[in-house]
Parts: C-alpha cells; structure tokens; sequence
C-alpha cells in the first residue's frame, strides 16, 4: 500500500496509509507482493471502488450510507404491539386488492373428466358448528332480499326450473388440502337476473340455517361456474354437505361457500359490517383462487 | 491491522483504506428480504400446521415432519395468513428490486453462477468443509458463492411462482398446470422454503467467520481495510 501512488482526487488526504499486512495470511506474502506490483489496487476483484480516506471521512461516509438503508428499520412497526394488528390488517387489505384486480369474468376454473373426481366419500364435510342444522327440507324456503325487482321466499322447484349447469371442479380450502367435486347447480347470474336483481350491486349476502354468514363481491357471483348447487354427484346434496341449497364457486375458497341458505341479500352495505363467519376472525374477505 | 484499530478508536486522523462493496439498492433489497424471509418461512410453517399433509384431505396423513410451534409465527391459521400475504409483498419487492438492480448495473455477471464455475465449486467446498488448501481469490465471489446466492434466486423465483399458484391457482391455471397441478404446487413451495433453511444457516457462518468488519460492509457500503488490499 505504502509504494501506491496516491490518487489526487481525494480530498484531506494526508498521504500513504500504513500497510495493513494481514497477519493471518502467512503463506500469501510473495503472492500479495506480486499483486502489488502487477496492478494498482485502486480497484477490489470486483471492480468496486478501493480508496484512502481519512477516518473522519470514514465516519461521514459510512454514516451517509447508513442513512440510506435506515428505512429498513419502518419493518420494526411490525413488533409494536399496539401497530402490528392494524398493519397486517392494511396489507391483507391491499392482497384482497390485488386479488379483485386479478380476477378474470370470464376466465374459467378448470374443470376435470369424471375419473379425476374423488369419490362422494372422500369428500370432507367441512363445517364450523354443526354438521345437521336439521333443517326442514318439506318447507324450506330461500328468502330473497334487497336491492332485487322480485324479493320473496322462493321455493327449491323455482331454483331448480332454470338449466341445471353440472361441473367436476376443484374445492380448495383454505388449510390447504384439496378435492375435486362433481356439482350441479343453477347459475347463481340466472336466477339474480330472472328475479331482477340489482346486477350492479356491490354483493350478495348469505345467511344460513346454522347462523353462518357470508358476503361475496358481484363479480364473483356473476361468474358462469358460480351455483346455486343442489346436486351433488346427481344426487340431492345431502345434509353434510349443506342441503338443500349451497353456494359453489370454482373460484372461491371453501369458507366462501356458503352452506344451508336461508337468506340471500343484493346489497351495497354489508350487514351489521358483518364480513363472514370466518372473515370476521380474520380470514381474506375476497378468498378468491 | 493498526488501520483498522485507528479507525475504531477514531482518535487519530491517520488515513484508511475502505472500499465501497455495496451498493445502497443491494443493502436495502437485503435487509427488507431478510426480515420478509424470516416472517414467510415462519408464518408459512404455521399455515402448514393447519393441514400438515401433502396428500388428500380423506384420509389425511400428516407429513413426517410436523414443525415446531415454537418457530412459528401467527399463532393459527388466519393470523399466519395475514403475515404472509402482507410481507409476501416485501419479499417480492426486495427481490424484483435486487434483480432489476443487478441486471441494470451488470452486476449480475459477478454473482450470477454459470457453467464456468461448475469446476471451482468443489475445490471451495473441500476448502471450507474438509480444510482443503484455500484456492486463490479469482473474482469477486467464488464458484461456491455464487452457486448459494444464485440458489436463493432460483428459491426465491420457485417460492414466488409457487406461491402465486397457491393463492390464485384458477387465475394463473396455466402456472397451476406447469407446476403439476393445485396439490403437487404445495410441495413446490415447500420445497423451495427448504432451500431457504438450507442456505441461511451456511450463511450467517460465513458471515460469522469473516467478522464484523465484512458484516458492517452490507450495512453502510464500505468494507476497512479490505482484505484484498495490503
């Protein structure tokens, strides 16, 4: 180091530092005393700039530099107890953006030939309070309500008048696992049009028999693999698996698929702020695949 | 060796020799994707807990190994979710930020392992695992080095792509169909968090072993002293 001529362009610089001679180094000595000679070492192996300072400047050089990563530090608002809640809240906000902007009208779940669907079996029942809500099949209704031309109580016969859409799609929950379902159903776009439904709404609420509760985004529900599904492998849908009416959507998560309806709602408001069941202890509203 | 003492006791204006070894971009893509890391392996084996299976759901058999709760982070699945779908935003980020970075500066021809290197990998790994004779300092990373760092690139676009399947396997249906499909996609993703777990540890020894002076260098820029420099 000592032999280098020194660059002019430093500034304060009061000459040749001392050789810093690695001491752990023995056996590079005549190896490092050939670098020396062959080429300036103005330069480290990777081109980055090599220079003498004096430690002053050394100081204000690596403080500069320090300032300019110290936004890392903004993640540390993470572990303030009292900002981490509402941080996770805003960024899961953000993915459920990100999600909606993704989502294609019109691109369809795929769906799959009849030796790919898993047997009725080894379909899960998935439930959050009770399997049997023990609802009366002989007199149950789906009341209709809101922002619809024609609201009522609707009779399974009047769902099940419209073209029955039959699909092998994948359900996919939300823990992880996966299983694809054989379903038949009306689309959930013809019978909100037949009943003049407000197409422009914001969502469709969902209330069940079980006192669960779900909201789905319109463009969702207007999908054409969304369904009002009674059917299950070409039989009516069995008491586990929500009969007599649930909601099924090939793009949806499975905590979206509302089970036992008893009320659906057209709406711009969410009711009572309610999300959904499992929303509103903290999963992803839009739960969109 | 009495530059740097000078420099840590800062009482003598003697001069130093420092070398600019990273650039800010690098440093801050490093720090952010180190802390999103550490929270997407974290609230991602507890996501995992909630069905701890690579199979079906009917009969379910749990995988052979079932993480710890104790390094996991959000405590079931609805808050392990929220912290990985919010930092799963500072972990692309930090990435596409390095990666655009070092294709910008061409940088990437210094890290970036190529079939060249295959050769010099063993002779480093004999060095550092088998106290083989060290091989001469050629570049700025050894063949050993950049096939880690190029590995977490390839593990970083792996988890990315993955995980992109997995939170929207109807929209990307055509990643979901290159990847084998919704359930084998897991193991994808698990497999490249694995590659993750694998190079940390190699890591922060290295970094251990190359002392402070080396480790200061990723957080202001400036390496005292290099040792390349005598």
């Amino acid at each position: 180091m000592a032999d280098q001529p020194q660059p002019p362009k430093q500034e304060g610089q009061p000459g040749a530092p001392e050789p810093a001679a690695d001491p752990s180094s023995e056996p590079s000595k005549n190896e490092s005393a050939e670098r020396r000679e062959a080429a300036s070492p103005r330069f480290g192996p990777a081109g980055e700039p090599v220079r003498d300072v004096s430690s002053k400047e050394s100081k204000r050089l690596s403080r500069r530099e320090l300032l300019k990563v110290a936004p890392v530090i903004a993640l540390g608002a993470f572990a303030v107890t009292k900002w981490q809640q509402p941080l996770l809240n805003k960024g899961y906000a953000f993915s459920d953006w990100a999600a909606g902007e993704l989502f294609g009208r019109h691109r369809l779940a795929r769906t799959f030939s009849d030796n790919e669907v898993a047997p009725l079996a080894r379909f899960p029942y998935n439930y959050y309070d009770v399997l049997d809500p023990d609802v009366d099949l002989d007199t149950w209704t789906l009341t209709v309500e809101g922002l619809v031309q024609h609201p009522g109580d609707y009779k399974l016969e009047q769902i099940m008048a419209f073209p029955k859409v039959v699909q092998n799609t994948r359900h996919v929950c939300v823990e992880g696992w996966d299983v694809i379902g054989n379903f038949g159903g009306t689309r959930a776009s013809d019978f909100l049009r037949s009943i003049g439904a407000d197409l422009t709404a914001r969502y469709l609420e969902a209330e069940c028999t079980d006192s669960y509760y779900e909201s789905i985004d319109m463009a969702t529900i207007l999908h054409p693999q969304t369904l009002f599904c009674y059917e299950m492998y070409g039989k009516p849908l069995d008491r586990g698996h929500g009969a007599p009416l649930r909601l099924q959507m090939p793009t949806k998560l499975g905590y979206k698929q509302a089970k036992y309806l008893d009320t659906i709602r057209v709406t711009n408001v969410l009711k009572g702020g309610r999300q959904g069941y499992w929303e509103d202890q903290g999963y992803d509203w839009y739960g969109g695949l | 060796m009495a530059t740097i003492a000078n420099a840590i006791e800062g009482k003598h204006d003697e001069p130093i020799t420092v070398s600019y070894e990273h650039p800010w971009v690098v440093r801050f893509a490093h720090w952010v994707n180190a802390v999103a890391v550490l929270v997407m392996i974290t609230s991602g084996l507890q996501c995992f807990l909630a069905f701890p299976s690579f199979g079906p759901k009917i009969p379910q058999q749990n995988f052979a190994v079932i993480p710890p709760k104790a390094i996991t982070l959000g405590g079931w699945l609805g808050g392990s979710l929220q912290w990985h779908f919010t930092f799963m935003w500072f972990f692309m980020g930090s990435g596409l930020l390095y990666v655009i970075y070092q294709a910008v500066s061409g940088h990437w021809r210094q890290v970036l392992f190529m079939p060249r290197d295959i050769k010099g990998v063993w002779p480093m790994a004999r060095h550092y695992f088998f106290f083989g004779k060290k091989p001469p300092v050629e570049a700025a990373y050894n063949p050993l080095q950049k096939l880690a760092y190029t590995s977490t690139l390839f593990f970083g676009v792996l988890s990315t792509l993955t995980g992109l399947v997995l939170w929207k396997p109807v929209q990307f249906g055509w990643l979901t169909f290159l990847f084998g499909g919704f359930t084998l996609t897991r193991v994808w993703h698990f497999i490249s968090m694995c590659g993750f777990v694998a190079f940390i540890p190699g890591h922060l020894i290295m970094v251990a072993l190359h002392g402070w002076n080396n480790f200061y260098s990723m957080i202001t820029g400036y390496k005292r002293a290099p040792e390349y420099i005598d």
